[in-house]
């Protein structure tokens, strides 16, 4: 399968009061076309900010410091390092090629605009050709069907939108929309390109298997329910059609059977829409679900990258195998994993997990192991292999 | 629209609002028909200079032709009163339109952009407020010339940076938010984070805060004319009006009360202007901010 995105010596650090925390380091990972490959570890290992670092959206204090997010562009054929990006090409990545799904849905929707307003924002910041082209059509069909006394007043009127929206639809950034949408009571006279992305919208909801799309659209985040809420926000990330999806934790907050239509509704968008999707989770039942691949992570690092088969049935690396220990089982007390997670201020030396590894060895503390394939699409960092 | 019906009901269930409401609108009634209740002398083409009745310094009792009295220099205090309205309400919607908008500005692009805008923008404010506001209004006026322009002048001058620390931090606040978050991660510009998702949801306080002052800025006007640096002797203004009356407050020892009216009834219209948007302004909140609404 051909790679989508390759990370390659990815170095995350906040430079906070305390001092620099390594929130990634030197992580080399790949997403193929049309994978599932899900992230998993414990909370603080830099899964978000992995996910954060593709779209190059670190938050203040943090800095990418080095390594390189290649993202192959199936439209262009073009490969696209993203973190040597200018902001506004980036801008037009984020939400159009490459979205983002957040952890909390109720948080990831603004309280003050209807769903509808939210996801047509999508299609008016990264469609606007493509409505500028729709609202002509429907402009010049009113030109030529129109009849009667209150379409020939209205008529110059309609020649002017459908010369407005020409340009829109022809340029990336034409001048005469571009002042027309900057001044508050004139922005109105563009209100077909809303209108076209309305109806994107509801169809995007129907997508997303939303009943009753057109009453949803006018509604408020606060009146949907959870389940709902992350639909629409997963309708909104898709809008697009973007070639990767991100999902940080999408299924977390919500309660078990909307879990399990969650994740039945990833699995379809990846199967429909062929794009892949990053699923950040910390719980394993998810990842064996819906991923294709895995990768473990602890501290900023990769543990282990495998198939889910090989990552459940075999796995390598004494962290890997104590967390699927750590997996709570009926009539069995739980297990945990010894120790504390490793401080991001002061790291262990060497490899990262060895002070709570049982099977450390002298050469844990000195040196760090790289990724190694152990076999077919497994690779571990252990010194072990 | 069944939604303003229900905070309309709700404010006519809060009778302090609702007071509140009656009192704003009885002088907005009043600024608009001035002209008819009291109509400007024939062959005078400034309205806003009160019509004065002989250049006697006490102040005479209401009389048939001064239903208020006259007051220092027989200015006719109903007169003044009305039309003083006027100047009520340009003042406070001045000051006030003009803080709010340098505040919103600042605030919002020291809170979102934070780091060195955040600190130079917020040091300037600091400074500001580091003056006493009177103080530093007075030598405004003071060095422009006293009028109702520099009073506005002065009073923009010291009161934008509340707003501008108000919205700031609830602008901090905001940025964290998730919503913020996904917006940029759907690609869209900072002018347009701010614009569409940070400030609708900032600008509630900011609302609240600004229908409160009205009535304060009023107030402050009031002491800036009544300081002798404000609108001009003879202008219809409240303050002004205060002004003439400080030498009547109390009158001859046999009958200290004797001049009551020129110093109550400006100082009624005062009390009340101020009173009324300070109710509005709580109702204003039960209207406006949603998330304290429907409790």
């Amino acid at each position: 399968m051909e790679d989508l995105i390759k990370i390659r010596d990815l170095t995350v650090r906040f430079y906070t009061y305390e001092g620099v925390v390594h929130a990634i380091n030197d992580l080399d990972l790949d997403i193929r076309r049309g994978e599932t490959l899900g992230i998993v570890g414990e909370t603080g290992s830099g899964k978000t900010m992995t996910a954060l670092a593709i779209l190059r959206l670190i938050p203040y204090p943090g800095r990418i410091e080095s390594g390189s997010v290649s993202f192959f562009d199936k439209s262009t054929r073009a490969e696209v390092e993203l973190l040597k990006l200018r902001e506004d090409r980036m801008r037009s990545i984020r939400g159009n090629k490459i979205s983002m799904v957040f952890q909390e849905p109720g948080a990831a929707l603004n309280p003050v605009y209807t769903i509808g307003d939210q996801i047509s924002e999508v299609f008016l910041l990264h469609r606007r050709q493509e409505l500028g082209r729709q609202a002509k059509q429907r402009v010049d069909s009113l030109l030529s069907n129109g009849s009667g006394p209150a379409a020939t007043l209205k008529r110059p009127f309609w020649r002017w939108q459908s010369r407005i929206y020409r340009k829109i639809a022809e340029g990336p950034n034409p001048l005469e929309p571009r002042i027309l949408s900057h001044i508050p009571v004139f922005r109105r006279l563009l209100w077909r390109l809303r209108d076209e992305a309305r109806l994107l919208t509801v169809n995007m909801l129907k997508d997303v298997e939303i009943p009753d799309p057109g009453r949803v659209a006018a509604q408020y985040p606060h009146n949907l329910s959870g389940g709902m809420k992350q639909r629409a926000v997963i309708a909104m990330a898709l809008a697009c059609s973007p070639e990767l999806l991100i999902a940080d934790e999408p299924t977390t907050s919500l309660d078990v059977t909307i879990q399990a239509q969650m994740l039945e509704l990833f699995r379809r968008i990846k199967v429909d829409k062929g794009a892949s999707v990053l699923f950040i989770t910390h719980n394993l039942g998810v990842a064996s679900e819906v991923c294709d691949r895995v990768a473990v992570m602890y501290a900023g690092r990769l543990c282990e990258v495998a198939t889910v088969e090989e990552m459940f049935l075999h796995p390598m690396h004494p962290y890997t195998k104590a967390l699927l220990e750590a997996v709570p089982m009926p009539g069995r007390p739980l297990q945990t994993i010894p120790g504390a997670l490793a401080d991001a201020l002061n790291p262990p030396s060497g490899c990262r997990f060895h002070p709570r590894c049982p099977s450390a060895m002298p050469i844990c503390q000195q040196e760090r192991a790289k990724l190694k394939e152990v076999s077919k699409d497994h690779m571990v960092a252990c010194h072990l292999f | 629209m069944s939604d303003w019906k229900l905070r309309a009901r709700q404010l006519a269930r809060n009778p302090l609002s609702l007071a509140g409401v009656i009192i704003i609108s009885i002088f907005i009634i009043i600024a608009i028909i001035a002209p008819l209740i009291a109509p400007t002398p024939p062959g005078r083409s400034d309205p806003y200079r009160i019509p004065r009745d002989g250049y006697f310094s006490q102040p005479q009792p209401p009389s048939e032709e001064h239903p208020f009295g006259t007051t220092e220099g027989q200015y006719d205090i109903f007169y003044g009163v009305i039309w003083g309205t006027r100047s009520a309400f340009r003042v406070a919607f001045v000051v006030i339109a003009i803080t709010v908008l340098i505040g919103i500005i600042l605030g919002s692009l020291a809170g979102y952009f934070g780091g060195v805008i955040d600190e130079i923008i917020m040091r300037i404010t600091d400074i500001f407020m580091a003056f006493p506001w009177l103080i530093l209004a007075m030598a405004i006026v003071a060095a422009i010339g006293p009028s109702l322009k520099s009073v506005m002048i002065a009073l923009c001058t010291v009161w934008w940076p509340s707003y501008a620390r108000l919205i700031r931090g609830d602008i901090l606040a905001l940025r964290e938010e998730d919503y913020v978050e996904a917006a940029r991660g759907l690609g869209a510009s900072s002018r347009r984070i701010i614009l569409r998702h940070v400030l609708p949801n900032a600008i509630y306080p900011t609302l609240i805060m600004a229908s409160l002052d009205v009535g304060a800025v009023v107030l402050s006007a009031a002491a800036l004319s009544f300081l002798g640096l404000g609108a001009p002797a003879g202008y219809a203004d409240w303050g002004q009006m205060t002004e003439f009356a400080r030498n009547w407050i109390v009158g001859p020892q046999s009958d200290p009360l004797k001049f009551w009216y020129a110093v109550l009834i400006p100082g009624l219209f005062i009390l009340f202007f101020v009173l009324g948007w300070n109710l509005l302004g709580d109702a204003f909140r039960d209207i406006f901010d949603p998330r304290l609404a429907r409790r």
